[in-house]
């Protein structure tokens, strides 16, 4: 498959998400993390960014052959039960690599997390690899 | 965890998780979106070759949150950044364990606290690796 490298610098219109209590309640019992500012919804745990789902602009990717392979949050402040985040994906970069299990494509995906008041609660950044 | 408690080359608690089960695995499966069925259905994950289902990644990651948040409180994380190295599989007890790396006094009078980190089956096997920043707190006088 050859790569398409116009997509890099593809940006996604905000996708809205409300940080729910019951969804932060369910994350933290899944994971087994029994913190009481998590079991009692208030706080999410910091991986919760993973649950805001939206599209990444250019990006159409069969699941059986997509591996995480790496993630990375910064945070601003912690994210709260009642938070409306305005999040935006962008493609940085994409490239391929030789690897044991043959050619691979890697995607980096940005994302940025905006609170109401246009204020960053968090960044990711997150490493793809297509086989 | 206070300032003073934590300095480089320190070996911090490791915090072993019970081990994987498929009831985790379909929870997280809900609980995050992440519909990828390798995660939940053997057929699946057979057809992609592996032997059976294999663990998300992010709920690797999610262990290596809570013993960041154990340390820092909940509220007391910056920086989570991990490389998924290695597969988790059914029944796998996985351990999270953390070095030290760097402590420095910021702007604000905060304390941050650099931390090499990483999660490890129980054959010891590194599966998750990375690196965090806490805050940590400030004693007040």
């Amino acid at each position: 498959m050859a790569i398409d490298r116009s997509i890099i610098g593809r940006e996604s219109p905000p996708a809205v998400f409300e940080v729910e209590k019951g969804a932060i309640r369910r994350f933290a019992a899944a994971i087994g993390d029994e913190t009481p500012a998590f079991a009692r919804g208030e706080i999410a745990p910091p991986t919760f960014p993973t649950t805001f789902r939206s599209p990444v602009p250019g990006l159409a990717l069969d699941l059986r052959r997509v591996l995480h392979g790496g993630e990375e949050y910064v945070y601003e402040r912690p994210l709260r039960a009642g938070d409306v985040l305005h999040v935006t994906r962008r493609i940085e970069d994409c490239y391929e690599r030789e690897g044991s299990l043959g050619k691979m494509t890697f995607y980096i995906v940005s994302a940025e997390g905006q609170d109401g008041d246009g204020e960053i609660v968090y960044r990711s950044r997150t490493t793809i690899i297509y086989r | 965890m206070y300032e003073g408690e934590l300095s480089p080359g320190q070996e911090l608690q490791t915090l072993v998780k019970a081990s994987v089960t498929k009831v985790q695995l379909l929870r997280y499966a809900g609980a995050s979106g992440d519909d990828n069925l390798i995660h939940t259905d053997v057929e699946t994950a057979k057809s992609v070759g592996l032997d059976g289902v294999i663990a998300h990644g992010m709920l690797s990651m999610g262990f290596l949150g809570q013993f960041l948040t154990d340390l820092a409180g909940p509220d007391g994380v910056k920086r989570l950044s991990v490389r998924f190295a290695g597969m988790v599989h059914l029944g796998d007890v996985i351990s999270c364990k953390g070095v030290v790396r760097a402590v420095e006094r910021q702007e604000g009078d905060r304390t941050r606290a650099t931390l090499a980190i990483w999660a490890e089956n129980q054959q010891g096997e590194r599966v998750t690796t990375g690196e965090a920043e806490i805050w940590l707190a400030v004693r007040q006088r």
